[in-house]
Parts: structure tokens; C-alpha cells; sequence
């Protein structure tokens, strides 16, 4: 019998972040929102760069159990009741940071009876409810030996979900006609392979995490064998990137915001060049696709750089984004008390990482509880079989 | 115990009283049972057809950026003072529903100050993206914040081009009662519509008519003979983001 010591470390740590989370929203509600580093120009800001992380990941979390019962590839079973239960316990942290930085998070119970169908954003109310609800159906088929045989509808239909649920997120941002650096389609497919790229490396480090503490061992091949579909999704997002600002550079209208992104935006230029792209993007895929890096090691390495490279990529889309002013008037310089024309101030407080990791401990520390209240770790070693 | 019948006067005293007693309680109970009835007909006189905002009006402002002094705030203080804005020396984060901004033409250099705020766009995008519909716009064309079902999401923000609203980051005080604000919700210029549905215009017009400006015109835009209509046929006028085709209700001219 594995210690548990390890395990009761963990939901301690887990448990110190949701508490931290918690506190920092009760003074962020309780003060007022001027505490924080947001403002009337940067609206949002670091509580959602942890709430979209974690919500494009959790789609992405349910990579192995898809594999496994919607392309028909047996060997991932073992995994697929965990992959989703990453994939619930992480949207549940990321809407739990959404909701607690709402001006009025009390008014939650309005969010829910009060639908504006023209928005995106009541589009994802259901998206992601129905995300989880479909999911639990899922785990029911997997649990329950009469329902097995429905696993491949169930989870067929959880696929096409949620990829409607990354496009949902992703068109939260490309709608925004009136800021140039959201504004783009492209945007609804970077997120579906933001998904993929951001929840197959948590799978991986949440999975040898989970596997660690049990203490009988890592599926390692199992996870080497996501190690170059890592890889690819990697790849797939610096394609989207790429075709992302080339489009814009290809007019002139959108030289200055790609020029204040790529080069004079001083910490979100460098965060693009050296956190998104040269740590989450170019070291990670030279890592997952050379062969002598095919061993479990330098896979979760590069799978946690991919995680950094993923706070970057965010952290300059959705605050980067919205510091590079509005250009009210075509032509004109503007100038005002309300630092028009300029780029904008933002400052993240401490509050905010408290309310953003709180939403990291709440997925971790629910995804551990998890573990221990139903079998959602396989029964049999790796290497012997499966379980379904 | 014995029994004794009841005298004639006795007889008639009680039932006297037994018929006033039934009398005022039913009286009691038909006022208790008409008085909400009557309230209702009350609020349905008060809400009127006359009275509801009607789509044959478009509210809409002009302004005419020749008349607009730089480093003049009439505007601004009126319509602070009118809605009880008060900042906490944040302007990055206190409420403004409406700001001057200097604009230089890029290429000739010449200078202006225009105001800048709510639109009041014919396609408001704060509506589109608002999930519980707070955010909504009159018949009259007067876009509209709705404080008791607005969540403090702030897509709205992320939405409007002319960032014209504000997040309430902090505890009011101060606040007017024909301008509900809240912590943690969003506002915008109401275009003063307590004063527009008393057939007055706008703090904001009436203090720049006031300081000799008379930069700002307020009217239907759908009155072909109103001030607005008139204005906007002598002159070319343009509305700010043309390119996004809101058709807004707030129009420049003059440059």
C-alpha cells in the first residue's frame, strides 16, 4: 500500500491557493475592483488569463478520453475517466475566477435567468453548463458496464462539443470588432488548438502528478505516446499565431498595433518573443518531435513550457490587446485626461494571482478528491491491460 | 340560568349595530380588495402609451467641434454634478460618462477638443455582447444601462469603440435618486433621460449653451424640421468609427 503522504501534501498546497483565492476576492468585492490592477481601459486582467488557461485547457484535458472512444484507439483507455475528470475540474476552476471577479458575483443567479441571445457570452453560459452536464453522462457510460456500449456516441458528441466550446471562447475576443487586436476569425480556431496543445500538456503533468503519488508507477509509455501529439498541437497554435499577424501586417491599417505587439510593446513584446514563442513554442516542439528526447523527463519539461509559453500567449492577447488605445478618430493624434492615444497602464495586483492560482488549487484540489471518492484511476497496470 | 326574551327596543338596538357592524367590514373589505386595483390603474395611467419611449424619436446630440473651446469642461463638471459623479483622484478608475479629448490632424496639424461620450449607437455592440441584457436601447434610440440586472462583467467595455463606460470600482456616496448607480456595475451617458422624459435637454447642452459655447445640439433626429435636421443639412457631419457602421446618435461636424 503507496503512502498517502504525498497525496495529503498536495490537497495541502491545493487547499492553501483556494483559500488564498478566496480571500482575494472577498477584498477585491468587499474594497472594489480599484484594488486591483484593472482599470476603465484594461477591464480585464489577470484573473482571466487563469480563467480562459483554464477553460480552453479543460477542453483540451478530454484529449485521451477522445482518442480512446471517438478514433477508436484502445490503448488510451486507462486514461479517459481521468481526462475527464481534468477536463470538469478545470472549467470549474476557470468559471469559479470568472464568476468570483464579476462586479457583482451575488448576481450569479441573474446570469442564469436573464439570457441576451445576440451575446456570445450567454452562448457560453450554456456551452460550458452543458460541457459538464454532457461529460458526467460520459463518465457514467465509462463507469457503468451496462452503458459502455454508449461511450462512443456520448463522447463523439462531447468531441463536437467541445470544439463548439473553444470556438465559443475564442469568438468571445474575435467578435470585438472595435479593438484591432482581437478582431479576427482566426482567433476561433487558435483557440480549438490552444485546447489541445494546453490541455494535453496538463494531461501529461496532472497524469504523472496523479501517478507519482500513487507510487506504482507512470503509464510512461502511454504518455510518451502524447508526447509528439504535444508536438504537433504545439505547432498547430504557432501556425494560427503566424497567420494571425501576418493578416494584420498585410495592411496597413494595423501597423501600429502589430508594431507595439512584436516590437516597442516592451514586457508584451518580450513575453510574445521569449515566453510565447522561444519557451512555449520553438523549445517545446524541437523537444517533443527529436527522438533523443523521447524519454518521460524532458517530455514534462517541455510540457510544462508549454504551459508558460500558454500564460504568455494569453496574458498578451487579452491584456495586451486592450492596452494598445483605441483609435477613436482615424488621423488624428488624441490626447485627454483619459490617456486616449497612449497605451495604457496595467499593473496586476497581488489579489489577482491570489483569485487566479485560487482557481488553479479549486481544479487541482477537486481533481485530487476526485481520485480518492470513485475509480477514476485504472484498476489494472499499464502494461498488463486496460480497464474501460 | 334562565332565559328571558329580549325587549323590542333591545331587539332592534342589536341588530341596528349587527347591520353597521356588516356594513363597514364589507366597506373594509372592498377597499382592501379595490386598492390594489386602483394602484394598478394608477401605474397603468402612469405608463401611459403617451408617456413610453416612442420609436417615432430618435434622441440624438450634435456637436460642433468649431464652437468646442479646448480646456473648456462645462460639459463635463454639468454632467458630473447632474448624476453625482464624484472621482477618488483615480482617473483610471473613476466613473467619467463624458471627457474632452484634443485631437491634432496628423497631417495639417490642426487642433481641436470634441467630447466624447456614449454614442448612443442605432447598433450598439455593449447590447449585442451584454448576456443578461442589461445593456439595452430605448425605442427612443437612448442606449441605456439596466443596474438591477447587470452583472459587472464588463464585455460591454471590452465592446464599445469610444470607451465610454465605466466600472463602478469603489463604495458610492452621494448618489441621486434619477441617477441609479451601483459598486460593481457599469454605466454610460443616460443622455440625461430623467430630463428628456420631463421635455428638458441634457445637463451637458444646457451648461455649454449656458457657458456662451453652444457647441451642443440636442434633438430628434427624426424631426425634419427640428434643430438637428437643420443643422446636419447646412453642413457635413461624421459620426466617430464610421468604419463599423453603428450609425450613431452623436454626430460631429465641422472637421
Amino acid at each position: 500500500m503507496p503512502s498517502s503522504t504525498p497525496f495529503w501534501w498536495v490537497v495541502a498546497i491545493a487547499t492553501v491557493f483556494v483559500v488564498a483565492g478566496l480571500a482575494s476576492a472577498h477584498h477585491m468585492e468587499s474594497a472594489g475592483h480599484w484594488v486591483t490592477g484593472m482599470n476603465n481601459r484594461v477591464v480585464w486582467g489577470v484573473p482571466h488569463v487563469f480563467a480562459v488557461f483554464l477553460i480552453v485547457s479543460a477542453s483540451g484535458a478530454l484529449n485521451a478520453a477522445s482518442i480512446a472512444s471517438v478514433f477508436g484507439r484502445e490503448a488510451y483507455k486507462p486514461l479517459s475517466r481521468l481526462s475527464a475528470l481534468m477536463a470538469i475540474t478545470l472549467l470549474v476552476g476557470g468559471l469559479t475566477v470568472l464568476v468570483l471577479d464579476l462586479g457583482r458575483p451575488d448576481r450569479l443567479i441573474v446570469a442564469m435567468t436573464h439570457y441576451n441571445f445576440r451575446s456570445i457570452f450567454a452562448w457560453n453560459i450554456f456551452l460550458y453548463t452543458g460541457f459538464i452536464v454532457l461529460v458526467v453522462v460520459y463518465l457514467w457510460m465509462m463507469f457503468e458496464p451496462r452503458m459502455n456500449r454508449f461511450v462512443g456516441r456520448v463522447g463523439t458528441t462531447a468531441f463536437a462539443w467541445r470544439l463548439i466550446l473553444t470556438t465559443g471562447t475564442g469568438s468571445i475576443f474575435a467578435f470585438l470588432a472595435a479593438r484591432e487586436a482581437f478582431d479576427s476569425a482566426v482567433l476561433a480556431p487558435m483557440f480549438i488548438a490552444m485546447s489541445l496543445s494546453f490541455g494535453t500538456a496538463l494531461t501529461l503533468i496532472l497524469s504523472a502528478l496523479i501517478f507519482s503519488i500513487r507510487g506504482d508507477g507512470l503509464p510512461t509509455a502511454l504518455m510518451l505516446n502524447l508526447r509528439r501529439l504535444l508536438g504537433y498541437f504545439v505547432i498547430a497554435v504557432a501556425f494560427f499565431v503566424m497567420v494571425d499577424h501576418l493578416t494584420r501586417l498585410y495592411g496597413a491599417e494595423h501597423h501600429s498595433v502589430e508594431r507595439f505587439l512584436l516590437l516597442d510593446g516592451g514586457v508584451y513584446s518580450m513575453l510574445f518573443w521569449i515566453g510565447q514563442i522561444l519557451l512555449g513554442t520553438i523549445l517545446p516542439a524541437v523537444m517533443l518531435m527529436q527522438r533523443r528526447c523521447s524519454t518521460l523527463a524532458p517530455t514534462l519539461v517541455a510540457a510544462s513550457l508549454v504551459l508558460v509559453g500558454a500564460f504568455c500567449q494569453l496574458y498578451v492577447l487579452i491584456i495586451g490587446g486592450q492596452v494598445f488605445p483605441i483609435d477613436m478618430v482615424p488621423g488624428f493624434l488624441e490626447t485627454s485626461g483619459f490617456f486616449d492615444g497612449v497605451i495604457a497602464e496595467y499593473h496586476p495586483s497581488l489579489a489577482e494571482f491570489g483569485l487566479g492560482m485560487g482557481g488553479v488549487g479549486l481544479a487541482l484540489l477537486t481533481y485530487l478528491i476526485g481520485t480518492r471518492v470513485l475509480a477514476f484511476l485504472p484498476t489494472a497496470t499499464f502494461d498488463s491491460g486496460s480497464s474501460s | 340560568m334562565s332565559c328571558q326574551p329580549m325587549k323590542k327596543d333591545e331587539s332592534v338596538t342589536l341588530a341596528q349595530h349587527r347591520r353597521t357592524f356588516f356594513t363597514q367590514a364589507a366597506a373594509g373589505v372592498s377597499l382592501m380588495a379595490l386598492a390594489p386595483g386602483v394602484r394598478l390603474v394608477e401605474l397603468a395611467m402612469a405608463n401611459s402609451e403617451d408617456s413610453l419611449p416612442s420609436s417615432d424619436k430618435r434622441w440624438g446630440l450634435l456637436v460642433d467641434t468649431a464652437k468646442c473651446e479646448s480646456g473648456c469642461d462645462e460639459c463635463v463638471s454639468a454632467c458630473n454634478s447632474e448624476h453625482g459623479l464624484s472621482g477618488h483622484g483615480r482617473p483610471e478608475t473613476d466613473a467619467q460618462w463624458i471627457r474632452k479629448v484634443d485631437l491634432k490632424d496628423e497631417q495639417t496639424g490642426h487642433e481641436l477638443s470634441i467630447p466624447i461620450l456614449c454614442q448612443h449607437c442605432e447598433d450598439p455592440p455593449c447590447v449585442d455582447v451584454c448576456p443578461t441584457g442589461a445593456s439595452f436601447r430605448r425605442a427612443d434610440g437612448i442606449v441605456l444601462v439596466d443596474k438591477h440586472i447587470c452583472i459587472g462583467c464588463r464585455y460591454c467595455m471590452m465592446a464599445c469603440p469610444f470607451q465610454a463606460r465605466s466600472f463602478i470600482h469603489e463604495d458610492l456616496t452621494s448618489q441621486k435618486t434619477h441617477s441609479p448607480r451601483g459598486k460593481g456595475t457599469v454605466e454610460s451617458c443616460t443622455l440625461c433621460v430623467h430630463r428628456i422624459d420631463e421635455d428638458q435637454e441634457p445637463a451637458c447642452v444646457e451648461a455649454c449653451r449656458e457657458a456662451g459655447h453652444d457647441a451642443l445640439v440636442f434633438g430628434d433626429l427624426e424631426d425634419a424640421a427640428g434643430p438637428l435636421a437643420s443643422l446636419s443639412r447646412k453642413t457635413a457631419t461624421r459620426e466617430l468609427r464610421p468604419d463599423l457602421k453603428l450609425n450613431t446618435g452623436v454626430r460631429y461636424t465641422s472637421f
